[in-house]
This record gives structure tokens, C-alpha cells and sequence, in this order.
């Protein structure tokens, strides 16, 4: 377990440093000099030259990125082109928004995808299995967009039973923070919940066809037990990885339903940052949602132990 | 995608009959189909479609009628018109990302297949570009170069690399302790003719299914960069560029964002499923499982 657990951190820290250097690397191979794109597009030669000399851009490449990755290890991203403002405080300010949807997000997708798949490997074949799976089809292929214009135009617009767009903070209110939720958490999680119910499928259909199953069937366990105790808990590694690996589809699908929805989150803030050409930002939240990506897949690596105690050794 | 896809079906078609294709493996003609259909009216359009640019303020945001099929947008442009451009856009882009990305997964996992030092720096690198949500790295490679349709197929194809990387590096690693290709070593062949002649083929099948997903995937996302605005220039009709434009309309004439919505929804599911009919295909073992 003890080494187990120092592989599996050294390897995330491995992971972590080689994003750094890809970050970093990006702004220095782009074309124009790092202190140009910093300085933004209507600033004056002598401007470039203070920047330059600010940020240490004069100095060897591998000085700036040991320079560069120490000041991000301490929470500074830089200041942004456009506000002045630091990046991590006005990633901060957004942060609640972009949890909030992602939490509901996961709660949702997460519980339905996993008993959905589970009855429609239970049935296999069957009604519900061939509806599920033509749902999941569909969910790998609607972008989130169109999920999230459709939802409005439905249920905004046309039934006025939510609101249509924007974001309210919980300290206002359970229903009105939920109720603004609750389109974009559907929108956004289409997708993961297609990829879950699919991999909850397939490894529960596998788990079905063990000898403890059948033993566990010939003892009399109701077909509900036999389901979530004997077949979820052995098919959950693979389950677990998916709900890890689909986080990187939903921090990109959150950009997007942050769009769409008018949501002030960190996806709104790059996407705004885009307009701005407001490369720290840029950067400073691709590291953010990199780390966020890389600890969830740890947490998950480090839960199997947890689901299956053959892991355990 | 006809071009790619027909000499794909075409063996299966005349091993198999059409008749019996289709009961085993509808989903392959049904996307099949559908892609060729896309592909004719995106080719032809110029002939039928009208032009996409022409403004007339003074049919703005028509309902769909005989004369717009599917309306018109704010500046009174034709939607069909448009949305069959828009296909132009989505296929090429979907196609080169695909190609682009199967190559160069191809070259890089073979050599990391083979070559041990190569593998460990290359891994890590793959691991690395595999963290950043892919999205994201495509924003920063875009708004860095600045440009057109290849920076943006750069872009996509940068984050859709590891995965392809990893599938050719499993194939390789899995062939090499064949009996054949230990023989073939052993007999003194190159590292060059063991790769192109003992290796090579066993990663075509799986790279043929994996490229069709890669295609859907790369035409999703162009679609997304498009409508944040990272994307293609927005005077070029893209999908994601005609959706974008119209986002304060969606009450008032939903017809602007709901056509090239579900044209792009229909080719990406057209793709999808064409690949899942070509997985059932290739490797029947694979299509047991799931």
C-alpha cells in the first residue's frame, strides 16, 4: 500500500512538472516574443522592454521556467493584460460558480449513469438497454451547446418553468442557486453520463456472467442485491477510472455551458480572456484545470483500494 | 468522407452481401449513408445552395418558408445556405484532423513501440498534453498563432495526438513478442522492414475505427472553438460560427441556431455510429464485450 501510494504520487508529480513545461513552452515557441503577447497589442516598445526585464525574460530559458514554476508553486499566475487584476484572485472571485456547476454536474450524470447502465446490463438487450444505449450514442454526439439552447428554448423560453440564463450564489437560496443550475448541469453532463452508463454496462454485463454470481443467484439473493452488492462492487475500478477520465470532459464542456448559460465561472473568464488576448490568464487556468484533472485522477486511483480490496496489497 | 469510407465497405459489401450487412451491421450503413449524403450537397454546393454571404436587410431573421428553407439570420442571410457551407468546413476540417492525427500517432508509436529511451520521454510528454483539458490547450494554441484553418487544425490535432499515440504503442508492444516478428528479428531483418512489414498491418484495422473517432471528436471541436470565438475567422460560415452569431436571437428565431445545430449533431452522430459499425467489423472480439 505504502509503496503503491509513493508510486502512484511520484508519478503524478512527474505528470504535473511536464504540463508546467508544456504551459511555459507554449508562450515562448509561440511566434512574437513573450513579452509582446504579454504586453498586449498596443503597447510601446519601452513597455516591452520593462516587461522583459520585470519577468526576467532576458535571462536563459531554463532560469525563467525554474523562475516561472516557483512563483506558480506559491498561487502567482501573473497579472492579467486586461484588468491588471492578479489571476488568482480573479480566479477566486469565479471559482464558486464553476464548482457549484461541476458538483451538481457529477451528482447527477454520476448516480444516473450508474444505475441506468446497471439495469440495462441486467436487461440486456432489452427495452431499456437499447433506449440507454441510443441516448448514450446521442450524448456522445449533440456538443453541449445545442444541448444547452435546446434546454433553454424548452424550458425557459417556451415553459417559463426555469430561469433562462446567469448564476446565483447558495448563500441566496437553495432553490435559486439549484434552479440556474439545472439546465447546464443537464447540458454539461450529457456526455459523461453517456460514457459512464456505457462503461457501467459493459463491466457489470462482464461481472454477470462470474461463478460468484451464479453462486450468490443458486443462495437465493434477490436480483436487487445480486445487482449492487455482488456485480457494482466488482466491476467499480473501472467505473471509478471512467467517473476520474470523464472529469477532462466535463472541464472542457464547462467553458462552453459557462457560455452558453451566462454562468461567471472560470470558463466564462478564459473565453472572455480569448477576446482580450489575455495569455496569463490563459495559462494560469490550464494549469488550474490540469491539477484539478490530475488530483482527481489520484483521489480516484487511490479509491480503488477502497472498491476492491484485492488492489490492497 | 466517402472517399476514405467506401473502399472500407467495399471488401465487407462483396464478402458479405448488402442484405446480410445490413442485418449484421446497421449501424455501418445507416453512417455510412448519412456521410455520403453530407458529403454530396457539402461538394455540390456552390451548384444548389445559393450564396452564403449575401446580406438582405431587409429579410432579417425570416421563419423557414419555400424560399428560405431554413430561414433567414440577422443580417438576413439564408440559414440553408449557410449551414451547407458550414458542412464544407466541418468535413475538411474533421478529415485532416483524422488523417493528421493517425499519421503522425503512427509514426511516434511505432518508434516508442520499438524503442525503449524513445518511449520514456515520449510517454511523459503524451501523459503531460493528456492532463490539459483538451479544450484549453486548443484556446491557448489559437490565440498564440493567430490564423486561419490550419492553425486551427494544429490546434485540435495537438490534444487529440496521445491517445492515437497510445493505441499504436499497445498494438507494437503487443506484436512484438509475436513468434513471427521474434523470428523475423532474429533473422537479421531491420528495424525499418520488421516495422513496415510485421508490425504495420496489425495496426491498421484499429487505427481505421479509431480515425473515424477521431473525426467526430475533431468536428465537435472545431464547432466549440468556433462558437467561443477561438475558432475560425468568423466571416468563413462554420457551424459553430453561425451559432455564435446568433445567440441573442435564440427567442426570436430559433431556426438560426437549431439548423446548423442539429446538421452538426447529424454528422457527428453519422460519424459515431459509422465507426462503432466499423469496430463490429474489423474486430468482432471487441464488439462482444461491450
Amino acid at each position: 500500500m505504502g509503496a503503491y501510494l509513493a508510486r502512484r504520487l511520484l508519478a503524478t508529480l512527474v505528470v504535473m512538472a511536464v504540463v508546467g513545461v508544456i504551459v511555459f513552452l507554449l508562450l515562448h515557441l509561440a511566434p512574437g516574443s513573450p513579452a509582446a503577447i504579454i504586453a498586449g497589442d498596443n503597447a510601446t516598445p519601452a513597455q516591452i522592454d520593462m516587461i522583459n526585464h520585470e519577468l526576467g525574460l532576458d535571462r536563459p530559458l531554463p532560469v525563467q521556467f525554474v523562475l516561472w514554476a516557483w512563483s506558480v508553486l506559491r498561487g502567482h499566475f501573473g497579472t492579467s493584460i486586461f484588468s491588471g487584476a492578479p489571476v488568482m484572485e480573479l480566479v477566486l472571485e469565479r471559482l464558486p460558480a464553476t464548482i457549484s456547476l461541476s458538483l451538481v454536474t457529477i451528482a447527477f450524470a454520476a448516480t444516473t449513469a450508474v444505475i441506468a447502465g446497471v439495469f440495462a446490463a441486467w436487461r440486456a438487450g432489452g427495452v431499456l438497454d437499447r433506449t440507454l444505449m441510443a441516448v448514450a450514442a446521442l450524448g456522445f454526439s449533440v456538443p453541449v451547446f445545442v444541448v444547452g439552447y435546446l434546454l433553454i428554448y424548452l424550458f425557459a423560453i417556451t415553459l417559463h418553468w426555469l430561469p433562462v440564463q446567469g448564476y446565483q450564489p447558495l448563500s441566496r437560496g437553495l432553490w435559486p442557486w439549484l434552479s440556474h443550475l439545472l439546465l447546464p448541469a443537464l447540458a454539461l453532463g450529457l456526455a459523461y453520463l453517456a460514457l459512464i452508463a456505457r462503461i457501467t454496462r459493459a463491466s457489470v454485463l462482464e461481472v454477470l456472467a462470474e461463478d460468484y454470481i451464479r453462486t450468490a443467484r443458486a443462495k437465493g439473493a434477490s436480483s436487487l442485491s445480486q445487482l449492487f452488492h455482488h456485480a457494482l462492487r466488482n466491476a467499480g475500478v473501472p467505473i471509478a477510472t471512467v467517473i476520474g477520465i470523464g472529469v477532462a470532459l466535463l472541464i472542457s464542456g464547462v467553458v462552453l455551458t459557462e457560455t452558453v448559460f451566462n454562468i461567471p465561472g472560470i470558463g466564462r473568464l478564459t473565453v472572455d480572456a480569448i477576446t482580450n488576448r489575455d495569455y496569463p490568464i490563459i495559462q494560469g487556468v490550464m494549469v488550474i484545470f490540469s491539477g484539478a484533472y490530475v488530483v482527481i485522477n489520484l483521489l480516484v486511483d487511490l479509491s480503488y483500494t477502497l472498491i476492491d480490496p484485492r488492489i490492497r496489497r | 468522407m466517402s472517399d476514405a469510407s467506401l473502399p472500407a465497405i467495399a471488401p465487407a459489401v462483396r464478402a458479405y452481401g448488402l442484405g446480410r450487412l445490413w442485418r449484421r451491421h446497421p449501424t455501418l450503413l445507416i453512417g455510412g449513408a448519412v456521410i455520403a449524403v453530407m458529403v454530396l450537397l457539402a461538394a455540390a454546393a456552390p451548384l444548389f445552395a445559393g450564396n452564403p454571404m449575401a446580406m438582405d436587410p431587409m429579410h432579417r431573421l425570416l421563419a423557414p418558408s419555400a424560399l428560405h428553407w431554413f430561414g433567414t439570420d440577422t443580417l438576413g442571410r439564408d440559414v440553408f445556405a449557410r449551414t451547407v457551407f458550414g458542412a464544407r468546413v466541418s468535413l475538411f476540417i474533421g478529415l485532416s484532423v483524422a488523417f493528421g492525427a493517425i499519421a503522425g500517432g503512427l509514426v511516434i508509436g511505432l518508434l516508442c513501440g520499438f524503442y525503449p529511451r524513445v518511449d520514456a520521454v515520449v510517454m511523459r510528454l503524451m501523459d503531460g498534453l493528456m492532463a490539459i483539458p483538451s479544450i484549453l490547450l486548443a484556446i491557448a494554441l489559437v490565440s498564440l498563432w493567430q490564423g486561419g484553418i490550419p492553425v486551427v487544425i494544429f490546434a485540435i490535432l495537438i490534444p487529440e495526438l496521445p491517445r492515437d499515440v497510445r493505441l499504436v504503442r499497445s498494438i507494437v508492444l503487443g506484436v512484438r513478442e509475436r513468434p513471427y516478428v521474434e523470428a523475423a528479428i532474429a533473422g537479421g531483418a531491420r528495424t525499418g522492414k520488421v516495422l513496415r512489414r510485421h508490425i504495420l498491418p496489425s495496426t491498421i484495422a484499429p487505427l481505421t475505427v479509431q480515425g473515424t473517432y477521431v473525426c467526430a471528436s475533431a468536428i465537435l471541436v472545431e464547432a466549440g472553438l468556433s462558437f467561443l470565438g477561438a475558432g475560425i475567422p468568423p466571416s468563413i460560415p462554420t457551424w459553430g460560427n453561425m451559432i455564435a452569431g446568433s445567440q441573442l436571437y435564440l427567442a426570436l428565431a430559433p431556426w438560426t441556431i437549431f439548423c446548423p445545430g442539429i446538421a452538426l449533431a447529424v454528422l457527428v452522430l453519422a460519424v459515431n455510429l459509422f465507426g462503432d459499425g466499423l469496430r463490429d467489423l474489423l474486430d468482432p472480439r471487441l464488439s462482444r464485450q461491450q
